[in-house]
């Protein structure tokens, strides 16, 4: 069974054509992560899937239920954390749970009950009966992460989660993705940093101005860049000179005084470069595998994705 | 629309108002102030026929609704601005609950104030002659007016979306009462400000209560002043129905 299928998918604000038919399948219990710089779509795509705002076409059914037809079943099963913690910041922890447990007709006990173990979960029980407007910022994602929960989904859309979080709790919300999808729950992911789609992701799609540029696991699009390679350092030209004339198949950079020998990283390659350099003087030395920086710049022949990384 | 939805909305919003103490206190602050200061400031100078005090306590009534509704745009705009509202969007509950629970909210805040405003022009000597059915006309009359206004708060706070915004967008709803029959008869003003005293939404509610609290005749403020609310609440109920369906755009 797929979780989530989408056929199609266009939206324009205006003029600006933000989605330009983007297809996506996304089965059951797994987590799929839409990968893409700022301003490529994701959000706009998680607020189509999630009912919030009308494509201009193209088909989703999610949880088996049709998007247009059947918003409300849609909703029944999704939970959704946006980009900014959705949390009622006068309720305490404790308060804003259990409003989603009444909404969702738990009764006042059932709600209860079910707030206190997502507390206990999520590591608030301490902070229960404090206002989530004193909550730090990692805690009012949790806990808005918590009240999408409420309801047990069966599809949760996480649209960047760990954006502007400290490395502490972008762990813990790692974290908590994985317990998730242990116990069935199909997650979708939207995000900037490659590391974290690499980290959490079954399955991958880069989007790009509108575009699925590919997609594939983590090593499928690996496999898209050409392979990696060693770096050698060089201190004087000559010394690039020596090396790059006993190397045959190498890049070098006279400025950066580099040179790149295509390697596939292992001891036996490496070892050979080594053997052939002999007495040249190498200032340092580093192995390059390829990672899904080099991914999105292959595919788009732009930077910017590494660059809002760092 | 569901009544269980629609309730566990009023008692956030309850919540909300309870906590937000500052607010409830300045929609009690405010028209007091505003009551002492026109008795007992300006009050001398005025000769609007029968004490001062009894002319302008159904002006100050309205103010304190007017006040206390224009807040209503400010906690709506809020939620829209913290994602609550997206929240609920994404959520399988009735939409039309979200609405309901901030007009059943607005309206139970804006009762406790007036009833509060009430009880001190009480103290200060205020003499309505009114009769059971007068109360009740001005009770029904108060309600619609509150009713109307929320929409319109409810309606400017999902319109601008910033809580700032919602402040300075349900400014009229404030200040109108400033310009009508509120502290002085329209005839007292200079031409172009009375012709818009005299037109204006508030002058007919204002007379209307006058009128039913303390028997001054009220001629047919009472129609002009049904006709306007209702079609006012009506097509900013409209209107807000409308703002919230559409796709929140960011």
């Amino acid at each position: 069974m797929n979780a989530i299928v989408a056929r199609g998918l266009r939206k324009s604000f205006g003029e600006t054509l933000v989605l330009d038919g983007i297809d996506l399948t996304v089965p059951d219990g797994t987590v799929f992560s839409l990968l893409g710089p700022n301003g490529a779509g994701k959000t706009t795509t998680v607020q189509i899937l999630s009912t919030l705002i009308h494509a201009d076409s193209g088909d989703v059914r999610i949880a088996g239920h049709d998007l247009t037809r059947d918003p409300d079943g849609v909703r029944a099963a999704i939970g959704v954390t946006g980009q900014f913690s959705a949390v009622d910041v006068v309720l305490t922890g404790q308060e804003n749970l259990e409003l989603m447990g009444e909404l969702y007709r738990m009764g006042r006990r059932g709600a209860r009950r079910r707030a206190t173990e997502l507390l206990e979960r999520f590591d608030l029980a301490d902070a229960a009966g404090r206002p989530a407007s004193a909550y730090s910022g990692g805690m009012q994602r949790r806990l808005d992460l918590a009240m999408s929960l409420v309801g047990a989904p069966r599809v949760i859309f996480l649209d960047e989660p760990t954006t502007g979080l400290d490395p502490r709790s972008r762990h813990t919300m790692w974290g908590i993705v994985r317990d998730l999808v242990a116990q069935g729950t199909t997650i979708f992911l939207t995000t900037q940093y490659l590391d974290e789609a690499d980290e959490l992701a079954q399955r991958i799609a880069v989007l790009d101005h509108g575009r699925i540029v590919a997609e594939g696991t983590p090593s499928e699009l690996k496999r898209l860049v050409p392979g990696g390679h060693v770096r050698l350092r060089f201190t004087t030209v000559t010394a690039l000179d020596h090396a790059a004339g006993r190397l045959a198949d190498a890049t070098r950079d006279d400025e950066q005084l580099t040179l790149d020998i295509p390697s596939d990283g292992g001891v036996a390659s490496v070892k050979d470069v080594l053997n052939q350099l002999e007495s040249v003087d190498v200032a340092s030395f580093s192995v390059r595998t390829p990672d899904l920086d080099d991914v999105f710049f292959a595919l788009t022949g732009r930077q910017e994705v590494a660059e809002v990384q760092r | 629309m569901s009544v269980i939805e629609s309730t566990i909305m009023l008692r956030r919003d309850f919540k909300h108002s309870v906590r937000n103490s500052g607010t409830l206190f300045a929609a009690l602050f405010f028209p007091v102030i505003m009551l002492l200061m026109f008795v007992y400031v300006f009050g001398g100078a005025f000769s609007a026929g029968g004490t001062y005090l009894n002319y302008v306590v159904p002006g100050i009534l309205v103010l304190t609704m007017g006040y206390s509704t224009s807040q209503t745009a400010v906690t709506v705009a809020t939620d829209v601005t913290q994602g609550v509202m997206n929240r609920f969007r994404t959520m399988a509950i009735s939409r039309g609950s979200v609405l309901t629970g901030q007009l059943l909210g607005s309206v139970l805040r804006t009762i406790v104030s007036t009833v509060a405003v009430l009880l001190v022009a009480l103290l200060m000597g205020f003499e309505p002659h009114a009769g059971l059915g007068g109360w009740l006309g001005a009770l029904g009359m108060s309600v619609l007016l509150v009713v109307g206004m929320t929409w319109v708060g409810v309606a400017f706070g999902l319109w601008v979306k910033s809580p700032s915004g919602a402040a300075f967008a349900a400014f009229p709803l404030v200040f109108l009462p400033y310009i009508s029959s509120a502290f002085a008869p329209p005839t007292t003003m200079p031409g172009p400000m009375r012709a818009f005293a005299d037109v204006q939404p508030m002058t007919p509610v204002i007379e209307s209560i006058r009128g039913l609290m303390t028997g001054t005749p009220v001629g047919d403020h009472v129609l002009a002043a049904v006709i306007w609310w209702v079609v006012i609440g009506v097509a900013a109920y409209l209107w807000a129905r409308r703002l919230f369906g559409r796709d929140p755009v960011r």
